[in-house]
């Protein structure tokens, strides 16, 4: 059996297979099905949708430098994954063409090692380098500033040390290097090196653009969707396209599983393939009770993992205070089968709105008491205890009136 | 083989037509057409969450079978050696077949990170090595996703994208809450409910039936009240009662776990006398029960909820307060037993205090 870790046996075995003749097509044939997400990635900086002022500042650069690139997509995140996406860099510049990309540009993320030796060794080494000379016919098509770029994704998870141990290598290289930092939270980059760049901010999402983009794919995916599959999708994902790309992925794939005439089976499998083969035939997709093709709002929400309304209104209901007695048995039970339908702490409270019936000081009390049980929910406390303690809690505060 | 192991539905049908039947994930969602490898592209990363003993597991399992065929079951352990960048070595276990690993990288605590950095990149820079695989890509299974570090969180964030083509996680927590926001946006959330009582009863019948046991319904209920809604606890709750008696009668006594009969003893010490002298009593209890492994969490839970239902309905609401509070600083110290002693001492009080009409 060849072991999961056998880089050298998947070589040999990728060699017999290219001996055999066998066309390999795999990783690099185009129509090989990618996520959404990277699929409808934008290609260049005029599909990056919304983020308007940033856009025509970095075009701008580019122009200045009189080139117009392909590639800076790579670095520019065209769907801020969160509310706050912040981008800044150094210098947005045109990268050099695909050939010298090696060569030129180095990106570390956070998957990298990037502790304070690594900046010293790793990033200083290549920013100290002198910029490879590009030939003629690299430099014809594309512009091929003369300096290299590194480009530093989740900035904002580097240490503070480490941080600091790029401020004097981005200044001493700048004449043939430049950095680009990409973070979530530019207060959790240091100021001398905020100081040292330009900043980009990127802005979340608008409703419209979201909602031109998810159309967008949609049509090109030929999905079919009720009225108002998109505006619960940009609902439930709250401005984080990704997310919302995602769900709609996952629905699509949900309403039209995609069934073709069984192909004869090949016989180089196993005997114990076959035999699971064989039940195959009866698929199942009649227990969804899945109709019809078209996605519904309903089918976004269970994906989405939104809590039922329900739900929420029972809870506050057993929370209200009640005359001679308490709330306690209620409030318990309603808990305990919220932990044990699996719904996460983290999207009750997210719920849990109130109406005008409570005061101002009320719900002052109960802003507080969530961002205490937020709190101890991230230090990973039991879900159980605090989502009970706070539907106690708020209980109390309703109850002092 | 224990009646858990040996009655795991084992295949994506089987889920569908055991009790369970009606809370089977999305299967075409999630599972590629497998007529139509093609299509194989389509499998998102996932993270399934949801409490445990609701079969977050079996459904992988069955649906890794679905992915690959049986050889996913032909696993082996590894044991691998990796380097922190303080050249300190940790040793890590790797459960692996041809087609995916799973690995639990918080067993290693703070060092998940190195873990993560290394091996997922390893992995994800080649591809499957069995030609013949059904998926062109290779699972990473990612047991308790909720105790992975920050640092660790956000390594696989680009990782999650840029290996995409070769490698797809699968992470299993307990809770989204604290999961960063960047992860649950690139993985589709599966949530498994618990099965509830009326499908627990159901199962067991069903593995009654399969193992010739005598069933009544009535202790199966009972089983299953008493499980908490946990199937795995049930199945072994189930078993050990047949193990243990003869002759199965509707009101047989259902036996607890040992550390519940302790926790359950230091419960009724406390209510008995309100004394520090008590405090002094039942820390041996404590030390007891930690040095057999019982997680400081599962002890503060139980003994709040044995002391909760005997209390005045007044004091529930400060008592919850205080164990979720004393809750936290267990994981935020490093010696558990102060934490365990202060929630009594302050249940102490506050009971003694309502009993002599103070406020506290």
């Amino acid at each position: 059996m060849a072991s999961f870790f056998d880089i050298a046996g998947h070589r040999a075995a990728a060699a017999a297979a290219q001996n055999a003749a066998v066309p390999s097509t795999r990783a690099k044939d185009p129509n090989r099905p990618v996520p959404w997400v990277e699929k409808y990635r934008p290609k260049n900086l005029d599909d990056v949708s919304a983020q308007d002022h940033t856009i025509s500042v970095l075009k701008r650069t580019l122009q200045s430098s009189n080139v117009c690139s392909s590639e800076i997509l790579d670095m520019v995140p065209g769907k801020p994954p969160q509310s706050s996406l912040w981008q800044k860099s150094s210098m947005a510049s045109p990268p050099p063409r695909p050939e010298l990309m090696k060569s030129r540009v180095l990106e570390l993320n956070a998957s990298d090692e990037r502790g304070i030796s690594i900046v010293r060794e790793k990033v200083k080494n290549f920013a100290r380098i002198t910029v490879s000379t590009a030939n003629s016919t690299q430099s014809s098509n594309y512009p091929c500033p003369p300096y290299k770029i590194i480009i530093l994704d989740e900035a904002d998870s580097m240490t503070q040390d480490a941080q600091s141990a790029l401020r004097r290598t981005m200044e001493t290289y700048s004449k043939i290097t430049r950095f680009c930092l990409i973070c979530n939270y530019v207060t959790r980059i240091i100021d001398p090196l905020a100081s040292r760049c330009s900043k980009f901010r990127f802005k979340p999402l608008d409703e419209e653009n979201a909602k031109l983009r998810l159309e967008e794919i949609a049509r090109t995916e030929n999905v079919e969707y009720e009225d108002g599959v998109i505006d619960a999708l940009n609902k439930v994902s709250e401005g984080d396209l990704r997310k919302a790309i995602t769900y709609l992925q996952s629905a699509a794939r949900l309403h039209n599983p995609i069934i073709q005439p069984k192909p004869k089976k090949v016989d180089d499998e196993g005997d114990e393939e076959m035999e699971c083969e064989e039940d195959d035939d009866d698929e199942d997709d009649s227990k969804l009770a899945l109709d019809s093709k078209k996605i519904t709002v309903k089918s976004i929400q269970e994906i989405a993992g939104v809590i039922p309304g329900q739900t929420i209104d029972n809870l506050l209901e057993a929370c209200k205070p009640k005359k001679g007695k308490s709330t306690y048995p209620e409030i318990s039970r309603l808990v305990q089968d919220i932990v044990a339908d699996g719904w996460s702490a983290g999207q009750l409270y997210n719920k849990l709105v109130f109406d005008d019936v409570v005061t101002a000081v009320q719900k002052n009390d109960i802003v507080l008491i969530f961002s205490e049980v937020d709190k101890r929910l991230v230090d990973g406390s039991d879900e159980h205890l605090q989502v009970l303690d706070l539907a106690l809690r708020i209980s109390e505060v309703l109850a002092k009136g | 083989m224990l009646l858990v192991d040996k009655h795991r539905p084992r295949k994506l049908e089987a889920l569908h037509d055991s009790p369970l039947g009606s809370r089977l994930w999305y299967a075409p969602q999630i599972m590629p057409d497998r007529s139509d490898v093609a299509n194989s592209g389509d499998f998102p990363h996932l993270l399934v969450y949801g409490p445990s003993g609701a079969g977050k597991k079996t459904r992988i399992v069955a649906t890794l079978r679905e992915l690959y065929g049986p050889g996913v079951e032909k696993i082996k352990i590894d044991s691998r050696v990796f380097m922190t960048t303080t050249n300190r070595k940790i040793e890590f276990n790797i459960v692996a077949s041809v087609y995916h690993i799973e690995i639990t990288p918080s067993d290693v605590g703070n060092s998940d990170r190195v873990i993560i950095q290394s091996l997922l990149k390893e992995i994800g820079q080649t591809q499957q090595v069995d030609i013949a695989a059904k998926q062109k890509f290779k699972v990473v299974v990612i047991n308790e996703a909720d105790h992975l570090t920050r640092d660790a969180q956000a390594a696989l964030r680009r990782t999650m994208e840029k290996y995409s083509p070769n490698l797809r996680l699968i992470l299993i927590a307990n809770s989204t809450a604290n999961i960063i926001a960047p992860i649950k946006s690139r993985t589709l959330l599966i949530r498994v409910a618990a099965p509830t009582i009326g499908e627990m009863v159901g199962v067991l019948r069903h593995v009654a039936e399969l193992e010739r046991f005598e069933f009544s319904n009535k202790l199966a209920g009972r089983v299953a009240e008493e499980s908490g809604r946990n199937l795995r606890r049930a199945l072994l709750m189930f078993e050990a009662l047949y193990a243990q008696n003869e002759v199965v009668k509707d009101n047989t006594p259902i036996p607890p776990p040992d550390y519940e009969t302790l926790v359950g003893q230091i419960a009724d010490e406390l209510l008995a006398d309100h004394s520090p002298a008590r405090i002094l009593l039942v820390r041996a209890k404590f030390y007891d029960l930690l040095t057999h492994c019982i997680p400081a969490t599962v002890i503060l839970k139980l003994l709040t909820f044995r002391l909760v239902v005997k209390i005045d309905d007044v004091l529930k609401a400060d008592v919850i307060k205080w164990a979720a509070f004393y809750e936290h600083r267990i994981h935020l110290g490093s010696k558990v037993i102060f934490h365990l002693e202060a929630f009594v001492a302050k249940f102490l009080r506050i009971l003694e205090g309502y009993l002599m009409g103070m406020e506290f």
